[in-house]
């Protein structure tokens, strides 16, 4: 028999990273503050992917060699994916680590919408990706400012096909038909029938939650955890509920 | 300035061609100078359902390619002569059309004209996105069964996001449902969706209900728009959605069937 399996395929996807901004060549100071943001959330930061922000230091025009950085953050259990906004240097360096090289790009320009492109959410500047910031110890560490990602109003209906993203909080006053996706970073709000794809926290936010007026969804999911409709009590379906994440469980409770 | 209605529903073989035919010549009857347009290029029927199809000589293509004017193209219906048809190619595909030249057409039309009835092809490909793009009204012709309601859905969303009022953000398509092949005796077993199930999912403002009848087929191969005939419930029931559109408040009928001599005799099936 012939076997007509393709070896392999070429698809496109996203993925999310957090990227370590450094303000110090000082890779004692680094290792140090690095250790220290570990121990406060050691599953969270054990064996995750690392994009290296350069674009401070060389701003400060601090050198710093690129192979001891790399060095050093395997050492503490991370995986360096790439590079940004290193200098020519920096770049030939993380090349022959075989380390890819992104060339910057401006911020917030990261609209997901589907047909709606007339939708609120449009205006809204995207949230920016999980950062981690090391500063110089004798320097407090400044917090980053959180983005204000206000809540998306939608009043007409979503219909099948149709996909919503919004940076804060979603809430929508109408329907959500079969076949539509919903999404938002943070809570999402339907206070009408929930009949598509509902996904709330899609950056990880667990403490997102989901509301809706009557459950018939397809999909809910919240930070990468979910359920499909075959997996829904009945007794929650069409019901109004809550559901939020507890233990990595997603609890469906309905609203009195 | 014409008033332009696209009839759409994304699943094929819903009623769409013989709703087009039935309220262009509703219109037209009612005294308003109507045209309307088979833009189901490649897969003409239009002319066939109404009864033209050997006076064809230009087509749709031919104008918006300049190769005919509009006068050239446009058929005269031999029942009504405020009804105009403009044919689609049958030689041609759907990439024959483009957005300026439907434009020009539609432009040219509303000088003349009070409706002009866009035929929409299935699916959502280019066909079906021009025809609508112009819209100010949409006929959404559905099925009570749970696919063409999906579709239908999923072209309400294309309607509110994709056409000329959507992206100049004017004020949106004004969105009718018409309930096509309704079967009340069917629903009542439970092998059709009511309804009330329909507009639990698409909640339109419903134009009428027509009911499954042999009279539209029948028509159809006569090359009669169902309309015409007075006689049967599918006429009656377009003749409705025609005076409903035009502002006339009546009740809906078809909803609840008839009841059969033999049903009230034994008192209906279990």
């Amino acid at each position: 028999m012939l076997n007509t399996t393709p070896a392999l395929e070429f698809k496109s996807s996203t993925f999310f990273a957090p990227i370590l901004i450094l303000y110090t060549n000082d890779l004692a100071a680094i290792e140090q503050t690095l250790h220290e943001k570990i121990n406060l959330a050691p599953e969270f930061f054990k064996d995750s992917p690392l994009i290296i922000d350069l674009r401070e230091l060389n701003k400060q025009n601090q050198d710093l060699d690129f192979t001891q950085i790399i060095q050093l953050l395997r050492r503490v259990s991370f995986f360096p994916v790439g590079i940004r906004g290193g200098n020519e240097s920096q770049n030939k360096q993380a090349r022959a680590l075989f380390i890819p090289i992104d060339t910057v790009r401006e911020q917030g320009s990261s609209i997901i919408i589907g047909e709606s492109q007339k939708q609120e959410a449009a205006q809204q500047p995207a949230a920016q990706p999980e950062t981690v910031t090391i500063k110089e110890p004798s320097i407090r560490p400044v917090p980053i400012p959180p983005v204000a990602a206000t809540a998306t109003l939608v009043t007409q209906p979503i219909r099948s096909g149709q996909r919503i993203y919004a940076a804060g909080d979603l809430i929508i006053l109408s329907q959500v038909s079969a076949g539509a996706e919903i999404m938002a970073e943070g809570n999402i709000h339907v206070y009408n029938t929930l009949r598509g794809r509902a996904l709330a926290g899609v950056h990880g936010n667990t403490a997102a939650r989901i509301f809706c007026f009557d459950l018939q969804a397809e999909l809910i999911s919240i930070a990468g955890d979910y359920k499909t409709s075959e997996d829904l009590n009945k007794q929650t379906y069409n019901h109004p509920v809550q559901i939020y994440l507890q233990n990595h469980a997603l609890i469906i409770k309905e609203i009195a | 300035m014409a008033r332009i209605i696209v009839v759409t529903s994304g699943k094929g073989g819903v009623g769409k061609t013989t709703t087009s035919a039935a309220i262009a010549m509703g219109l037209a009857k009612k005294g308003h100078k109507t045209a309307v347009i088979d833009f189901d290029v490649g897969l003409r029927n239009l002319d066939l359902i109404l009864g033209c199809e050997r006076r064809v000589v230009y087509d749709f293509i031919n104008v918006i390619n300049g190769e005919a004017s509009l006068n050239q193209a446009l058929i005269r219906d031999k029942n009504c002569n405020l009804l105009y048809i403009l044919p689609a190619s049958q030689t041609r595909d759907k990439d024959a059309l483009t957005q300026e030249g439907v434009g020009k057409v539609l432009d040219e039309l509303s000088k003349d004209f009070e409706y002009i009835v866009c035929d929409s092809p299935a699916g959502i490909e280019k066909g079906a996105n021009l025809a609508l793009y112009f819209a100010d009204d949409a006929f959404v012709v559905t099925n009570p069964e749970i696919s063409s309601v999906r579709d239908s859905d999923r072209m309400l969303g294309i309607l509110s996001s994709k056409s000329r009022r959507a992206e100049r953000n004017e004020e949106p398509i004004k969105e009718y449902l018409l309930l096509t092949r309704y079967d009340a005796d069917r629903v009542k077993l439970g092998e059709m969706l009511s309804l009330e199930d329909v507009q639990e999912i698409l909640s339109l403002e419903l134009l009428g209900i027509i009911p499954e009848s042999k009279s539209v087929l029948s028509a159809s191969n006569a090359g009669m728009p169902v309309i015409l005939d007075e006689k049967s419930e599918a006429g009656q029931a377009y003749a409705d959605v025609v005076a409903r559109y035009l502002g006339e408040k009546l009740p809906h009928r078809f909803i609840d069937g008839k009841q059969g001599f033999l049903r009230r005799l034994f008192g209906g099936r279990k």
